[in-house]
């Protein structure tokens, strides 16, 4: 008990107390509204440009607000939900295949293991389908059929064809759609935005989120932003594990940030490892490249019966291979859910009958759906995932089956919110992957877009109107001793890092920090092994403090100094990950304990123990966090054991 | 495999750039050019020099984000393939490589390799885009379309506005980004509306910028990575000449 100290728990008491489906009606009809003329009076500040963020501030700047905004990158176009390539659910049930907002709640729930806030997801999945017309009216091209209406193709969990798709760039064609929204509000001047511009912590006064301290990071100026409120949706945080799916720059400064001045941080271990992405080939490896679920649908997964066969593939005989997914879990078949996937995969090659170097890989194989379809049909659903293979491999998915293995791609934890997306911190609102709220332990397939483009163009504005609506916001001065403060710390962080002039470069941190993770909170966790890593990883950061070297100055482009910033907090957010997946003694979705399994290697839930949300309270530096418990009540999905066979 | 990189290096955007060279001694046919970048700023860092500055971020070819001049080709050699997505395998062994900032009259260099591409956000914000205001969009399938204008919609809008086609135009033109813009939500039905005025202000907004202007050589098209193809600029052209004809 030792690493962790128990606080009071925590409950969400936004939500109101009526049928869930009329929750959301409710809470919308109790929110207090701003009169349209007085929104120009009221800034907001949103951070980050993905769906989430993108789809917010155009949508507060169509309402009337002052939006300033902000992103890293050269454009807020290249957010990094440009790369999600499946597609996005929503349950508008045109297949006529039973389809419903409550059988989408419903897989949610269960897809999640059961660790989910139902209120939320059943919001959720009421919103889906309002996206998909909101985007067909913005001009995002989804696939269609020969008579003019949308296509849909099934994703992994599911059994009806609820996901809708843009061959396989579906993220980025939705986020240009919210960019161009954006970029009408900027064009319009109510938007101010702030590329190339880096959030390095929040101001807050009085108990409220009251602005952001940032650095422009070609000038490297720091300067601070106050506004009303504060919006964070910057994402997720698989880059603790070095390699991932995530963009290289992807981070989680501006969540951690906002944990340390008070925002809790939930289930921070509940990270999703994706089973279909191309495999690592070698020490100089920057990031994994996933290959999209869709392929899940034609693609047949296999492994050689034998271990240790390094016959090329086409010279294992029919009799000799191993669909091992088809052969455990019958009902799913190659469509069963991410966490579960990705495990089947590291057991296969556990038993030494994993393909390519080292033996980490498993085969996708399309030459079935290539004989059934015809090489031009295969090509016009997953040509460009096709070409990205080839790409990246130098082999040709067409005639040989591409090498799969799982890597880390999504995280479910995030900051705690209630049923308004707001923080522990009034005023600092959390929304799209930031965010902890919608996907349980584990996320399924496709719902990530969704749940970015739901909180940022239809739960967010209304929620953040009523925090407003009920608030005074006295003006803030730059002089203000607590904004002063602020800036002083971001700013002496940055003076120490460049200051150090070890000899370690940051990425190499970054790397040990990375193997540190995967090992120990990767795919299967220990307790021995996450206290082993809890043992290390203090004397990480201690060394990181002491011996990074950071080159140039602060004064104009260093990006050695951005990663350096972004890995010391990366090597923070570790620990608090390890702690939490050691005080989880159960395995639940993407965290899975070795300790707690069934005989048959399924993972087995405590919910008599466990089943909340584990809500982080920053202690301190060196001191243990604190947990706040969120007991997480399930009147309408019925706690069950999941069963994919 | 030993590679020789001569890159560009310029502190900032009024300092004076040049070419220098650096080896690479321990390149691996299976690295992608900016891993090979990488391994050489680990080098440079512990060295007490300089990283070299790009820019780069999904590392999967989607983003738009990374795109540096390769022995005189925007994107290095490989059709159809971003910077991030390019390999060592398609160099050989002892190969002198050239890399170097896109150059154009409207990308004005950052530093090192890396360069200022607003110019296109602002294209975009001239009128990229159909107003839909959130929550005021009709039922999905209200409006059916086409597959084949559905087909050529998406195509335009893999647009990943990296600037490749800006930096291989010997104008300095930003046309096949604009036509791209066009050709996706002009051909639309939702983007009817705003169909004339759309054209009228990128094409505006495109000149402004200081790009140059067209004179259909080609050499975008070749360097796109996403295969936009130079049909994008004759339906711009087209909607352009309609759009001027119709305005009063």
């Amino acid at each position: 008990m030792t690493f962790y100290k128990l606080g009071d728990d925590i409950a969400d008491t936004t939500a109101p107390d009526v049928p869930i489906e009329q929750r959301w009606d409710k809470r919308r009809f109790d929110a207090k509204l701003v009169n349209p003329a007085n929104r120009r009076r009221h800034s907001v500040i949103v951070v980050g440009t993905g769906l989430a963020g993108g789809a917010a501030g155009a949508t507060l700047a169509e309402q009337g607000y002052r939006v300033i905004q902000f992103c890293y990158q050269d454009s807020p176009r290249r957010a990094h939900s440009i790369a999600a390539q499946g597609g996005i659910n929503a349950a508008k049930n045109y297949r006529n295949d039973g389809d419903s907002v409550y059988r989408l709640f419903y897989d949610t729930v269960k897809g999640g293991d059961f660790r989910a806030r139902e209120s939320n997801v059943y919001r959720l999945a009421q919103t889906s389908t309002q996206i998909i017309d909101q985007c067909v009216a913005q001009g995002v091209p989804f696939a269609r059929e020969y008579g003019g209406l949308l296509d849909t193709r099934s994703f992994g969990g599911v059994q009806v064809a609820r996901t809708f798709y843009a061959r396989g760039q579906t993220g980025q064609q939705l986020l240009i759609g919210a960019y161009q929204a954006l970029s009408r509000q900027i064009d319009a001047g109510n938007v101010e935005m702030h590329e190339r511009t880096e959030m390095l912590d929040l101001i807050v006064i009085d108990g409220r989120a009251r602005g952001i301290v940032a650095r422009d990071l070609v000038t490297g100026q720091i300067s601070t932003y106050i506004a009303d409120a504060v919006v964070l949706a910057t994402g997720g945080y698989g880059n603790v594990f070095y390699l991932s799916t995530n963009a290289k720059n992807s981070n989680a400064s501006a969540i951690w940030r906002a944990h340390r001045r008070g925002a809790y941080f939930a289930n921070p271990c509940y990270t999703q490892i994706h089973p279909t992405c191309i495999p690592r080939s070698g020490d100089y490896q920057s990031k994994l490249t996933l290959m999209s679920e869709s392929l899940r649908n034609d693609g047949r997964i296999w492994v050689p019966k034998n271990a240790g066969d390094t016959r090329s593939p086409d010279q294992i005989p029919e009799a000799e291979r191993d669909y091992y997914l088809e052969r455990i879990y019958p009902g799913f078949g190659n469509l069963v859910p991410r966490d579960i996937a990705s495990r089947a995969a590291k057991n296969q090659c556990d038993l030494g009958r994993g393909v390519g170097p080292g033996g980490l890989g498993v085969y996708l194989d399309f030459a079935d759906a290539i004989r059934r379809l015809g090489e031009d049909q295969v090509r016009e659903k997953y040509g460009n995932l096709f070409e990205m293979y080839d790409r990246i491999t130098g082999e040709d998915p067409y005639k040989v089956p591409m090498r799969i293995y799982p890597a880390v791609h999504y995280t479910m934890g995030g900051l705690w919110v209630d049923y308004d997306l707001q923080s522990t911190i009034p005023g600092c609102f959390v929304v799209g992957e930031a965010n902890f709220s919608d996907h349980g332990a584990n996320r399924l397939g496709a719902s990530a877009l969704m749940q970015g483009l739901a909180d940022g163009y239809f739960v967010l504005p209304p929620m953040l109107g009523n925090y407003i609506a009920t608030n005074k916001f006295e003006t803030i001065d730059e002089s203000h001793p607590a904004v002063v403060d602020t800036v002083n710390e971001a700013t002496g962080r940055l003076t120490k890092l460049l200051s150090i002039n070890g000899d370690r470069t940051v990425d190499s941190f970054h790397r040990e920090l990375g193997e540190i993770m995967w090992d120990e909170c990767g795919m299967a966790r220990s307790e021995d092994g996450l206290r082993k890593a809890l043992g290390r990883l203090p004397e990480l950061r201690e060394e990181f403090w002491r011996s990074v070297k950071v080159p140039g100055s602060g004064a104009n482009v260093n990006q050695s100094l951005e990663r350096a910033n972004r890995v010391s907090d990366f090597l923070e957010l570790g620990e608090l990950m390890c702690v939490d997946a050691l005080h989880r003694e159960e395995s639940c979705g993407g965290h899975f304990r070795v300790e707690s399994q069934t005989p048959d290697g399924e993972a087995r839930r405590d919910d008599d123990r466990f089943a909340y949300a584990g809500a982080w309270e920053f202690g301190g530096t060196d001191e243990a966090p604190i947990l706040h418990r969120e007991p997480l009540e399930f009147d309408y999905v019925h706690l069950a054991q999941r069963n994919y066979a | 495999m030993k590679l020789t990189l001569r890159i560009w290096r310029q502190a900032g955007p009024a300092e004076p750039g040049r070419m220098v060279a650096y080896e690479v001694p321990d390149a691996n046919p299976d690295m992608s050019f900016l891993e090979l970048l990488d391994v050489l700023n680990e080098r440079l860092t512990l060295e007490g020099d300089d990283p070299v500055t790009f820019d780069h971020d999904c590392r999967e070819g989607i983003c738009g984000a990374c795109g540096v001049v390769i022995n005189g080709q925007a994107h290095g050699p490989r059709e159809r393939t971003t910077t991030c997505q390019l390999h060592v395998r398609s160099f050989a062994d002892g190969d002198v490589i050239d890399v170097e900032p896109w150059r154009s009259v409207a990308f004005g260099v950052v530093k090192d390799l890396m360069v200022d591409r607003s110019g296109l956000d602002r294209i975009i914000q001239a009128g990229g885009y159909i107003s839909a205001p959130t929550g005021s969009a009709p039922e999905a399938h209200s409006t059916p379309v086409p597959k084949p204008v559905a087909d050529t919609a998406f195509d335009n809008a893999t647009c990943i506005g990296c600037g490749a086609c800006v930096a291989a135009c010997p104008n300095g033109s930003a046309m096949l980004f604009t036509s791209a813009k066009v050709t996706h939500l002009n051909l639309l039905p939702q983007g009817g509306p705003e169909r004339a005025e759309r054209v009228l202000n990128l094409v505006e907004a495109m000149d402004a910028e200081g790009f140059g202007g067209c004179t259909n050589t080609g050499e975008c098209t070749v360097a796109c990575p996403k295969g936009i193809p130079l049909d994008s600029i004759a339906t711009l052209n087209r909607e352009y000449l309609r759009a001027s004809l119709g305005r009063k």
